[in-house]
């Protein structure tokens, strides 16, 4: 599993994101551009050019044609993902730190930041999923965050609910249509922030990440914990890989903490755990900093990850990693592969 | 007009009549009157003495000055027994001490002293019958002591029984506030026994033979144990630094920095003589101080500053015991060792022992038999170094009969170090020694066979090096020692340094045990210290608290697999069996048993990667467990074996009977927890998809309610695809040639 090693940016990474088919990444930085890159061979297409300060987050929406940013320039951008235009900005007073597409990519959500007097909000925007469209300048909804304010945040299935993660450790789960807050729970230690929130494929159940240096895996419905990761060092990024039941969490010694430490001490790998058991499986070193996002291919066929060193590094996964079963799993796999066996010899038995 | 000599009356004259008593002089008698002793303080009130007639009383007196005479001086108009209307005496008398100071060390030392079969003293201050009897603190009427009925206490050993029947050993770990008592379980989780926050404030210790463990605080010390770990005893030292116990576990010294200052209402346990004091010598049995000392100043140098004096380093243990607990002896730097006999605390003999320039002594650890010697001794080793014309000289002393029984003499010593083998067989001495320019340094090994007739004195190898570290084989007869190129001091990179093994060569005729040889020496290594077994046989030589490496090596002295060829005359068969590396490991102990060797890095050392690994004495790692603010790990270390001679010699003959019960019984657990974890995961993996699934068809029983598609973002695509189709599908034609063969003809 050779990585390939996209050195694009001049600063950290802030977040990477795939496409719905797993063929682009789209990685920002503090470095102010957005780069887009073509999955297989570490090739980039093409940059996106006008924010005018570190760049937070990124998210595309499912069709690959709309890209949002939200950057410390206090701005959400929507860009032609094709052309590399900017096709609308919208001003907020503070800095944006986490932009979502909802699953049919007609809502977007940013999570702006609590700074100068102002409270962390989550806004809601509503999305025209066409180039040639004029977008809403309007808010669709603003939801402000009084006791904490959310560092994460992102969309259940149906756009049913929206989750935050917050400051304190806390997960929130607001009504999408409403913005009113339905529950809130402290999920992680208290006053460690929860630094990631990414979701399973169909958006029932999703993966926190933070600095009390676990994971866990939520609900969206009833923000139950199903599965706890514990990791010996803070977490900043954790996702949910499809195809196989792991998870991989990304994170180590704090950046300002780095220079007082080794490499070896720093802990700047990729720990993938499985995701039912709640096993440590395996490390991917390489990163001489923590890594602040990692994101799994939705394809299922690898994964990458950003660090605080400026790379990004793609990973495509090898036979091993797909042969790889527990005695239990392969067990199961053996009897659904007998009974779909079985099924079909009596539906071929009917046929007759 | 002053009366001249004409003026002179008769009267004046008459010095005979001058009555001195008309003189008023009460203000000069009161500024000069010489205040005597005027309270109680030099009296003593002796109890529990027989009865006696008046003719026998003279005869009591005498026989009871004598036990008085040896703490102070008294007479005999200076004790008062008084007599009842009988004629007979009331048990008990005054007695005058001719100073304050005796008469407190009468109350200390005559307390509880027998006079014969029959009478015990019991000595007070006359002065406590005033604190005591004040303000009707005692009630007329006689009450009897209740006596509180019997209970049964726990077993303290309990802790030898392992309830999984496999022997295990238990471990204490002290970190963040939290201190836990743990099984060890190999690879597996161990299994916590009692676990308590905030149970200690500075430190954890096992007293030496498991019993108890010691917890410290800013008020004194506790010691915890049986099986629901209740408090078993409290030491009420204020501010306690350091704790040190009796090899036996009879005797604890606990010892602060800040002397003891005693309140004016009392102290629960000490009194008003321990104030100032800095050491406390406690019986553990009965909770009881017996005796506290100041700490010593340090020795006298001439034209030194006396306040710079004050902060000398004060050595640990200051207190040294001798292996059976019976004496306890402190050394008074370049000049004397002072032993005290236990448990009355009292000097041997009355005078400490005077050593002209003494500079380090040590006990042997164990009661040595010498050969031709009957009668019980304990031996103590020291040494001086030269002082004028004199040689510098290391000395066996025979304690309690104060012989030196056998000396060396040595020229040129600029130090050395005195290493007991733990049964006390062996005393090598590693002596520094400076040539006459001074310039050059070597090092020689002295070791005494203390147990062998006249304790001949063998010298093994010159060693050019600085040798940094020194370890016997526990009950054996091989050491290791580290040697460096350069002298210890302050440089950035510690220097690569040497670690040499040595035996006795295979004994000749008529030797028990041959001279002492160099086996090996493994030259470029960064190791500094030495962890042998405490079973002897296996050593871990490692490099602790080091920036760079953090090696451990395991070592086999008695392998049994082929010997080199020019080692057949020594009586071991050195092999490296593993290596190991615990990044920035602070301390490394061996577990009682000599199967495990935990090691550990301390949060009181450096915040680095703090936690523990566990390996098997192979040197094969079981587990590693990152801890934050991990400080201490120790094993509970276990009294010593009941079993006789013959017994473990019977045991170890059919070691391959019970190592087969044990293989059985192991594969047998290993194999019912991994049915048990492959069950657990078993279950976990049905529920989530059991989870999933009811998931899965809620979600599309939502989206079939909405009229939505069943997988959106599939939906999506395919409509965009589908759009991108209808408004021109790019077909793209490609044409690839490839070159299948050239060759090239020449045509004539």
């Amino acid at each position: 599993m050779r990585p390939i090693l996209l050195s694009g940016h001049e600063r950290a990474l802030t977040q990477v994101k795939y496409n719905a088919d797993g063929d682009l990444i789209f990685s920002t930085a503090k470095d102010q551009i957005i780069c887009a890159w073509f999955s297989h061979n570490g090739e980039r297409l093409g940059t996106y050019a006008g924010h005018v300060g570190a760049i937070w987050t990124v998210d595309v929406d499912p069709t690959t044609t709309l890209l949002a940013s939200g950057s410390a320039d206090n701005t959400i951008k929507l860009w032609d993902v094709k052309s590399g235009k900017c096709l609308m900005t919208w001003e907020f007073p503070t800095a944006v730190k986490r932009v979502e597409f909802n699953e049919d990519g007609t809502k977007l959500l940013g999570v702006t930041e609590k700074r100068m007097g102002h409270l962390g909000t989550i806004v809601v925007l509503d999305i025209k999923v066409d180039v040639n469209a004029q977008q809403n300048e309007e808010k669709a909804m603003t939801i402000v965050c009084e006791e904490s304010k959310a560092t994460v945040a992102g969309w259940s299935y149906l756009s049913k609910y929206i989750i935050a993660g917050h400051e304190d450790g806390s997960v929130s789960q607001y009504d999408a249509k409403t913005g009113d807050q339905l529950a809130n729970y402290s999920i992680h230690e208290l006053n460690t922030p929860v630094t990631d929130l990414q979701w399973a494929p169909d958006r029932t159940y999703f993966i926190t990440a933070s600095k009390d240096k676990t994971a866990k895996i939520i609900t969206a419905n009833d923000l139950e914990v199903l599965k706890t990761f514990v990791a010996d060092t803070p977490l900043n990024s954790a996702t949910i890989t499809p195809k196989k039941d792991f998870v991989i969490l990304g994170g180590g010694q704090a950046a300002m903490d780095v220079t007082r430490t080794s490499a070896r001490q720093g802990k700047f790998e990729a720990r993938f755990y499985h995701k039912i058991f709640e096993e440590e499986i395996g490390r991917v070193r390489g990163h001489f900093g923590p890594l602040n996002t990692v994101a799994a291919d939705p394809t299922g066929k690898g994964y990458c990850s950003g660090g605080e060193d400026g790379y990004v590094r793609v990973h495509h996964f090898d036979k091993g990693y797909f042969d790889f079963m527990y005695e239990v799993e392969r067990e199961r796999a053996n009897r659904l592969r007998q009974e779909a066996e079985q099924a079909q010899k009596q539906e071929q038995k009917q046929q007759q | 007009m002053a009366p001249t000599f004409e003026h002179l009356r008769e009267a004046d004259l008459d010095e005979e009549e001058f009555d001195e008593d008309e003189v008023d002089i009460s203000d000069l008698r009161e500024k000069y009157e010489v205040q005597l002793e005027q309270g109680y303080d030099t009296f003593v009130v002796v109890d529990g003495l027989p009865k006696v007639t008046e003719e026998q009383k003279p005869k009591l007196i005498k026989f009871l000055l004598k036990k008085l005479n040896t703490v102070g001086r008294t007479r005999e108009d200076q004790i008062y027994m008084p007599m009842d209307e009988n004629g007979e005496s009331l048990r008990f008398a005054f007695v005058e001490y001719s100073t304050k100071t005796e008469a407190a060390n009468a109350v200390r030392q005559l307390d509880q002293v027998p006079l014969d079969k029959k009478h015990t003293l019991r000595v007070n201050k006359m002065t406590d019958i005033d604190r005591y009897g004040r303000e009707g603190r005692i009630d007329e009427n006689y009450v009897p002591p209740k006596i509180e009925p019997f209970t049964e206490k726990e077993h303290l050993r309990s802790f030898m029984a392992d309830p999984s029947g496999r022997g295990r050993d238990q471990f204490v770990m002290y970190r963040g506030d939290s201190v836990g008592v743990f099984w060890n379980n190999e690879k597996d989780q161990p299994e916590n026994i009692v676990e308590r926050a905030h149970w200690t404030d500075t430190f954890v210790q096992w007293s030496p033979l498991g019993t108890y463990l010691t917890s410290v605080h800013a008020q004194g010390v506790q010691l915890w144990g049986g099986a629901s770990w209740t408090r078993q005893r409290r030491f009420a030292h204020p501010f306690v630094n350091l704790i040190a116990f009796s090899p036996g576990e009879k005797y604890l010294v606990t010892w602060s920095n800040r002397p003891i200052s005693i309140p004016d209402e009392g102290h629960p346990a000490l009194s008003i003589d321990d104030d100032g004091k800095n050491y406390v010598i406690w019986d553990i049995e009965t909770s009881k101080p017996l005796r506290s000392f100041a700490q010593l100043d340090a020795p006298a140098v001439a034209g030194e500053d006396p306040a710079a004096r004050k902060v000398a380093k004060p050595v640990w243990p200051a207190f040294k015991w001798s292996a059976d607990d019976k004496y306890v002896a402190r050394m008074t730097p370049g000049a004397s060792i002072s032993i005290y006999e236990l448990p009355r605390m009292n000097l041997l003999d009355k005078t400490t022992i005077k050593i002209e320039g003494v500079m380090d002594f040590e006990w042997a650890p164990a009661t040595v038999q010498r050969d031709g010697v009957k009668s019980y001794e304990q031996l103590l080793s020291y040494w001086t170094p030269e002082i004028g014309s004199n040689p510098a000289k290391v000395a066996l002393m025979s304690i309690p009969s104060k012989q030196v029984v056998r000396s060396l003499n040595l020229f040129s010593v600029s130090d050395a170090k005195l290493h007991w083998q733990s049964e006390g067989a062996y005393l090598c001495v590693k002596v520094d020694r400076h040539s006459k320019s001074k310039k050059s340094q070597a090092t020689t090994l002295e070791i005494f066979r203390v147990k062998e007739k006249g304790v001949p004195v063998e010298v093994v190898d010159t060693i050019k090096d600085t040798v940094i570290n020194f370890a016997w084989e526990p009950k054996g007869d091989r050491f290791v020692i580290i040697t460096t190129t350069e002298p210890v001091g302050a440089v950035a990179v510690a220097p690569k340094t040497s670690v040499a093994f040595f035996c006795p060569e295979k004994p000749k005729k008529g030797q028990s045990i041959g001279n002492f040889k160099h086996l090996r020496t493994l030259e470029k290594k960064n190791h500094n210290a030495i962890y042998w077994s405490p079973r002897g046989r296996f050593v871990v030589i490692a490099t602790v608290l080091n920036q760079q490496s953090s090696d451990l090596e395991f070592f086999d002295v008695d392998f049994e697999g082929e010997k080199p060829e020019s080692e057949k005359d020594l009586s071991a068969n050195l092999q490296l069996m593993n290596t190991g590396d615990h990044y920035g490991v602070t301390d490394i102990e061996w577990d009682p048993s000599g199967r495990y060797v935990a090691t550990w890095a301390s949060s009181w050392k450096h915040a680095m990667e703090n936690g523990y690994h566990l390996y098997d004495f192979k040197g094969e790692q079981l587990r590693e467990e990152a801890i934050e603010k991990f400080k201490q790990w120790q094993w509970r270390p276990r009294p010593a074996t009941l079993l006789t001679k013959e017994e473990q010699k019977q045991i170890r003959k059919n070691l391959r009977e019970y190592s087969r019960v044990f293989e059985q019984e192991d594969a047998e657990r290993i194999s019912s927890a991994d049915v048990a974890v492959v069950e657990h995961r078993r279950r976990l993996l049905n529920e989530w998809y059991s989870w999933r699934a009811a998931v899965e068809e809620d979600v599309a029983e939502e989206r079939e309610a909405l009229g939505l598609p069943r997988d959106p973002v599939a939906a999506l695509l395919q409509a965009k695809s589908a759009e991108l189709g209808a408004d021109g599908e790019q077909v793209i034609e490609e044409i690839v040639e490839e070159v299948l063969e050239e060759s090239e003809e020449i045509v004539d």
